[in-house]
């Protein structure tokens, strides 16, 4: 089966170890980050070597998925038009202690997921990938076997998860269905699931544990 | 390459359990640098933090009473959280410690993961990046001349003014402090500046990928090759053997860990994925005199840095296994390091 195109926006720690790692899955990938493609060449060339650098909006629009590794600050800066009707996998998370509080994820209820879905009303939000260390990515993939470490995911469209599943699987873990969107916070920071390392039963156990 | 030692100035466990003076913890870390200058090494850097473990808020008045007190090695910030500071003050302070050790003084600059520096200072973490960036550009022009016009976001014109003194040789070493963001590297390489990595965790060559960033963006800025130096700070400990090495840091450096971690929403460090990190490839330099050499040596053969310094004093690590460990890594890691890269 092909592989969809992979677009990334965001080209900081978590972004190039993904792009790394996606290309080598055999994975097509577009690499934005939040400035101008000049300062993102270099960076492409030495990081990850084979990835097209690209606006945010190039990113989105020839991205078959799309992952969002930017800072969550920035996320009203995002591309809407281009990611519209896309599977957006939201890898963002909001950490105070280390970024500084933001009012948009702090004064709203819903997890931070969520207030991306709100603002992406057009994309089918996933949220996955947020709750490994991005050193621990290139490190711990392992394609190809079954019971590897696993990685949640939560959104509301059933076909949009089983493409990052796959992509999950690709990148060489098993992933787990941690439920809608909703349930997304049960891999916030402070949960046990974040950071922790898991096979998919012992991640389950993870998110059933997690308290708000 | 040059060996040393940083810390935050580590408070001591009293024998009840409660946490020492953070004074004491002060009066440890100068006796800590004369020990690193006697037994041979050639940095110590001192890193600003706010908090009741780690009391090492003023890096160069600490660095003052080192300079006055040693001979050859050479003493910065590691880091200092320029984007809370002023950046006329900090050269001020450097240039005031260069004085006096006549020329040892370097700036280690950082953004600062740890963040207690933003509230204390009345500083909106918001403003992180812009922050770090202007106060940067201020600190390099500083060290161009003594007057210095200037102008930016955040405070008022500087219009001729007079700073000094002036470092003993005209100008201070300034490094670019990062824990492994791309724009970092990028940054320093095209602002012609040494960086100091900070590898806390995982596999430590994986910056050699940064390191061939950093070459890069600094080759084509067009800068002089002679400034383009690469070092490292990582977590470690020595003692004779590895086991006790690794038992002891283990015990100290997960305490120290564990209260991030609970703060930042990570669950606390296994003492597998330790084990893994304190070998071959890790980022954690805790072992055997023979060891840490080996391994300083072989991640120098990947990363070509030019200094390797180690955190020690950690978790409450007792006061008296941490001047061992600093005499170990003087008298025994350094000459085994100098003998290989000779």
């Amino acid at each position: 089966m092909s592989r969809p195109d992979l677009g990334i926006i965001g080209a900081g720690r978590v972004g190039t170890a993904l792009a790394r790692l996606a290309m080598r899955s055999g994975y097509r990938v577009f690499l934005a980050n939040s400035r101008a493609p000049e300062s993102l060449k270099l960076v492409a060339e030495v990081l990850t070597p084979g990835a097209t650098p690209v606006t945010a909006g190039e990113a989105a629009s020839r991205g078959g998925l799309v992952i969002l590794a930017l800072p969550i600050r920035r996320f009203r800066a995002l591309p809407v038009e281009e990611l519209a009707a896309k599977v957006v996998v939201d890898a963002m998370n909001y950490l105070p202690e280390e970024d500084g509080i933001f009012a948009d994820v702090e004064e709203d209820s819903r997890s931070s997921s969520e207030i991306v879905q709100g603002f992406l009303t057009r994309s089918r939000v996933v949220k996955a990938l947020n709750h490994v260390g991005y050193g621990e990515l290139e490190e711990e993939s392992l394609p190809g076997i079954e019971g590897r470490r696993a990685f949640a995911l939560a959104g509301d469209d059933p076909a949009a998860k089983r493409a990052i599943a796959e992509l999950i699987s690709d990148l060489g873990f098993d992933s787990l269905d941690a439920g809608p969107l909703s349930e997304g916070w049960r891999f916030e920071p402070g949960t046990p699931a974040f950071g922790g390392r898991y096979t998919a039963s012992g991640l389950r156990r993870a998110l059933d544990a997690a308290t708000r | 390459m040059e060996i040393g030692v940083y810390s935050f100035g580590d408070v001591q466990r009293l024998p009840g359990g409660q946490l020492g003076s953070t004074a004491e913890a002060i009066r440890n870390l100068l006796e800590a640098i004369q020990l690193a200058d006697q037994v041979g090494l050639g940095f110590f850097g001192v890193g600003e933090h706010h908090t009741a473990q780690f009391p090492a808020s003023t890096p160069a008045t600490i660095l003052a009473a080192g300079a006055a007190t040693t001979k050859r090695i050479k003493l910065g910030s590691s880091v200092i959280v320029l984007s809370t500071d002023d950046p006329v003050r900090v050269f001020q302070q450097f240039a005031t410690v260069d004085a006096i050790s006549r020329g040892r003084a370097e700036i280690i600059a950082g953004r600062g993961s740890s963040v207690e520096s933003f509230p204390l200072f009345g500083y909106d973490l918001a403003d992180y990046d812009k922050l770090y960036a202007e106060k940067l550009d201020l600190l390099m022009k500083l060290n161009e001349g003594e007057r210095v016009t200037w102008s930016g976001e955040f405070r008022r014109p500087l219009k001729d003014a007079l700073v000094v003194p002036r470092p003993h040789r005209g100008r201070l070493k300034i490094w670019l402090a990062t824990g492994g963001n791309p724009e970092s590297s990028l940054r320093a390489g095209l602002l012609g500046l040494p960086i100091s990595y900070g590898i806390i965790g995982g596999r430590a060559s994986r910056f050699t990928l940064l390191a061939n960033l950093y070459r890069r963006a600094y080759e084509e800025a067009g800068h002089d090759p002679s400034g383009m130096e690469i070092s490292v700070a990582s977590p470690g400990f020595l003692s004779e053997d590895a086991k006790s090495a690794k038992d002891t840091f283990f015990r100290h450096w997960s305490r120290a860990i564990e209260a991030v971690a609970r703060e930042r929403g990570f669950p606390p460090p296994e003492r597998r994925r330790f084990d893994w990190e304190s070998n071959r490839d890790g980022a954690l330099f805790a072992g055997s005199p023979e060891e840490i050499a080996e391994r300083m040596v072989a991640l120098h053969r990947a990363m070509g840095h030019v200094r390797h310094f180690l955190q020690m004093d950690v978790g409450q690590l007792p006061h008296r296994e941490y001047l061992r460990s600093i005499e170990l890594l003087g008298t025994k890691v350094l000459p085994l390091v100098d003998q290989e890269l000779r």
